[in-house]
């Protein structure tokens, strides 16, 4: 019986595996959150992952020459995706911190766009922590907004953790959250939506505090893949020097989402 | 409504009925040796298979995926290792069909080991009284005397597999419902798409039980009809 | 009485403390130990206030749709066993779908479908209801009703048309009327013939739970997830929740076995 088991094991591993297929050495895995986020990643109707993040980390993995795909897996597990080898780089807009820091690495920072709250139209208020006293605030799970928004509006009725960015939207338009945390070019392309037009507009911009929101988004990658992550760092200077990263910028945006100086987060 | 998103909801299918048929099978392959190894196993294999069914059918099937599509593909690495071949890449679909091919495996040992255990005694004696090795056994006498016990059992964990494939969505596995919930946050018309893809599982559903129906009727060839199975 | 009842236990325990499990036990005792010292559980004085809390909202999450989603299964059952077809039909038909389609799509469909719609509709918006329909938990407890009550209305209704004729003909000979032949006969007997599927149907109930984390209610699989999510760590959470739903689940099937234990089982 036991040798019976013994094989069985085997040939199911085996079996698995060959599902799996054998590891191509030289593929980079590029994990984005397999969730819509205009304008930087989002599926369109083929299933095809477009976006401004999508060409860029194209254009970072042709400068380099390396084999990239694009691997979605979900946004609240892809930093153990990324440490379980399920993916080689987190390429979904997650900004640098010093939290996150303790697990993966980063390479250089390659946007850093301000951090707006949106509201419905028919109420005026604007971001700062009295103004958003009593409110029902909705963010994106494990996000440096999460953790802003948790820091410094403590006088919110209840902020709202969402799995995705898309639904927070979708609950601010349904009327069931006061306000949105996030990014504001994400939030202005909501806004820019049928849905975002009929219900929400900006409401502004929250007050700037560096230690949690961090320096600007990163490439996430293991802290022993140094060499990917070197390859990252000089693709990143190759393409903002050549004019490739302001060629596909331009594409997506009237102005430079590479953000200068560090206050303007 | 935008389109084009019809074509990503069908592939989403697609890669649905390839999980939910991957994992009956893997479950169909683990539930044949667990309940042999439960009903004819040593006193050690049959303690650790009784832990295995119980664990599995006490935890949620959300926390099992999460629990082993992380752990488990990890595992799967690292057993290989050990016997001395090399890494492999285990894709998503792969992880998905092992996952819920674990979970599945635990259900269709009970489910296969109650249908041997409803054969008539006397038909096993008899072949053994017949000097029949085990293996031919197995293929002349146990399987086809079992099938139209665990049949209705098992046609019912294809129809569970083919949901829980929706619980993938959340470790962001390309499935139906995420699928439709991409699609769904793209064009922000939420209803329409959840509508459509209930529409598609119950679709999946009914045509299940039209073929079961079959199957179940073919299984029982030449034994009394039953009315009612309860 | 006593004395026979201890030498009954002891004889249990030593036919099933046999020499292998008692190895078994040990391995699994040190495994727990490994778990337990190997493993980083530092965060447990952080989140544990918020797991219990967590815990209270998934049993109280499961006793109301238990309770509600069986209500609800009687007339289902009732309507497909014994109803006019009008009444048969549709009930066949919202069990079909139920039972056809993913719990999960159900609860998007519920609170991202319908919840979209609602707040177009301005009466909607200013009615007493509204305090609700904002809110993540109506949206959960309906969903997990109807899930009880499609998969318990099926059990009900082979319950219902399981009860021995010759008892409901003996009922009415008796001049009874036909709502106390239903309330004194036809409901108890459907009941204790349904009684051992309820501890099966109310563990999957309880495993169906942790699916409203992902509509934003905190229950104890949503506690699991902020902690993996605060403190990048997968296997320690989710172990812990494993055993917690482990701990549960038992203690269900003791409560039941208990009930069912209780109540005579007369079935003719």
């Amino acid at each position: 019986m036991k040798t019976v088991l013994k094989t069985f094991a085997a040939a199911l591993l085996i079996g698995v595996a060959a599902l799996g297929g054998v590891a191509k050495a030289d593929q980079v895995k590029i994990g984005v959150a397999a969730e819509p986020y205009p304008p930087f990643t989002s599926p369109d109707a083929s299933g095809k992952w477009v976006g401004w993040e999508i060409d860029f980390i194209d254009a970072v993995c042709a400068e380099e020459k390396l084999d990239c795909v694009i691997t979605p897996v979900a946004w609240d597990g892809i930093i153990p995706a990324l440490t379980t080898k399920k993916i080689d780089l987190i390429v979904s807009s997650m900004s640098i911190t010093a939290e996150r820091e303790k697990t993966i690495d980063f390479s250089d920072k390659y946007y850093n766009t301000p951090t707006a709250i949106i509201g419905p139209k028919d109420q005026k208020f604007g971001a700062t922590p009295d103004d958003l006293k009593g409110k029902v605030i909705g963010v994106q799970v494990s996000t440096v907004h999460a953790v802003y928004a948790k820091k410094h509006f403590t006088g919110a009725q209840e902020i709202k953790e969402y799995q995705t960015q898309d639904e927070a939207n979708n609950d601010l338009a349904a009327g069931r959250l006061d306000a949105v945390q996030a990014d504001s070019i994400a939030l202005g392309e909501f806004l820019k939506t049928d849905q975002g037009k009929a219900c929400c507009d900006l409401k502004g911009m929250v007050a700037p505090d560096d230690e949690v929101l961090g320096p600007g988004v990163g490439a996430g990658v293991r802290k022993e893949d140094t060499a990917l992550k070197e390859k990252i760092n000089a693709g990143i200077k190759a393409i903002r020097s050549n004019g490739k990263y302001d060629e596909i910028s331009k594409k997506y945006f009237d102005f430079d989402i590479y953000g200068g100086a560090p206050q303007s987060n | 409504m935008a389109p084009g998103w019809g074509g990503t909801l069908l592939v989403g299918l697609l890669h649905s009925l390839e999980i939910a048929i991957g994992a009956t099978f893997l479950g169909l392959l683990i539930g044949t040796a667990g309940a042999f190894g439960k009903l004819y196993g040593g006193p050690v294999t049959r303690d650790l298979l009784a832990v295995y069914t119980t664990v599995v059918r006490a935890v949620p099937e959300l926390v099992l995926i999460l629990l082993l599509y992380y752990a488990g593909t990890d595992l799967i690495n690292q057993v290989l290792a050990a016997m001395g071949y090399s890494r492999v890449d285990i894709s998503g679909l792969a992880a998905g069909i092992f996952v819920l091919g674990f979970v599945q495996g635990a259900y269709s040992t009970e489910v296969i080991r109650g249908a041997i255990l409803a054969i008539p005694q006397g038909q096993i004696e008899a072949a053994r009284a017949y000097g029949m090795p085990p293996g031919l056994m197995l293929r002349r006498i146990t399987i086809p005397a079992m099938l139209p016990f665990a049949i209705p059992g098992l046609a019912n964990l294809w129809l569970i597999a083919t949901k829980d494939t929706a619980l993938l969505a959340v470790v962001g596995f390309f499935e139906l419902t995420l699928a439709t919930r991409q699609a769904a946050g793209v064009t922000k018309a939420y209803l329409i798409f959840y509508l459509a893809a209930g529409v598609l599982y119950l679709a999946v559903t009914l045509f299940s039980n039209v073929i079961i129906s079959r199957v179940e009727a073919w299984s029982r060839r030449g034994m009394p009809s039953v009315k009612e199975a309860r | 009485m006593s004395e026979a009842t201890a030498i009954n236990v002891a004889a249990r325990a030593s036919l099933w403390l046999q020499p292998h499990r008692i190895v078994l036990i040990l391995i699994a005792l040190a495994l727990v130990f490994c778990a337990v010292f190997f493993l980083r559980w530092d965060w447990l004085p952080q989140y544990w206030q918020m797991g219990l809390m967590g815990i209270w909202r998934a049993l109280w999450i499961l006793a109301v749709t238990c309770a509600l989603g069986f209500a609800l299964a009687v007339p289902l059952g009732l309507a497909q066993a014994g109803g006019p077809f009008w009444f048969a039909v549709p009930a066949k038909v919202f069990c079909t779908i139920i039972r056809g389609t993913p719990l999960l799509l159900q609860l998007w469909l519920l609170y991202y479908g319908l919840g979209s719609i609602f707040p177009q509709y301005p009466w909607i918006r200013e009615s007493w209801m509204w305090p609700y329909l904002r809110q993540a938990w109506p949206y959960a407890v309906v969903a997990l009703t109807f899930s009880f009550a499609g998969y318990e209305g099926e059990v009900m209704r082979g319950a219902f048309a399981g009860v021995p004729k010759g008892q409901l003909e003996a009922a009415r000979a008796f001049g009874m009327s036909r709502w106390k032949i239903f309330r004194r006969i036809w409901l108890p007997q459907a009941f204790y013939r349904a009684l051992p599927t309820l501890t099966g149907e109310t563990v999957l109930q309880l495993k169906s739970t942790p699916l409203v984390a992902t509509i934003s209610v905190i229950d104890i699989f949503a506690v699991s997830s902020k902690v993996r999510q605060d403190t990048y760590l997968t296997y320690e959470p989710l172990l812990l929740l494993a055993l917690i739903y482990m701990t549960i689940t038992g203690i269900l099937v003791l409560i039941f076995s208990r009930i069912e234990a209780r109540i005579p089982v007369k079935i003719g």
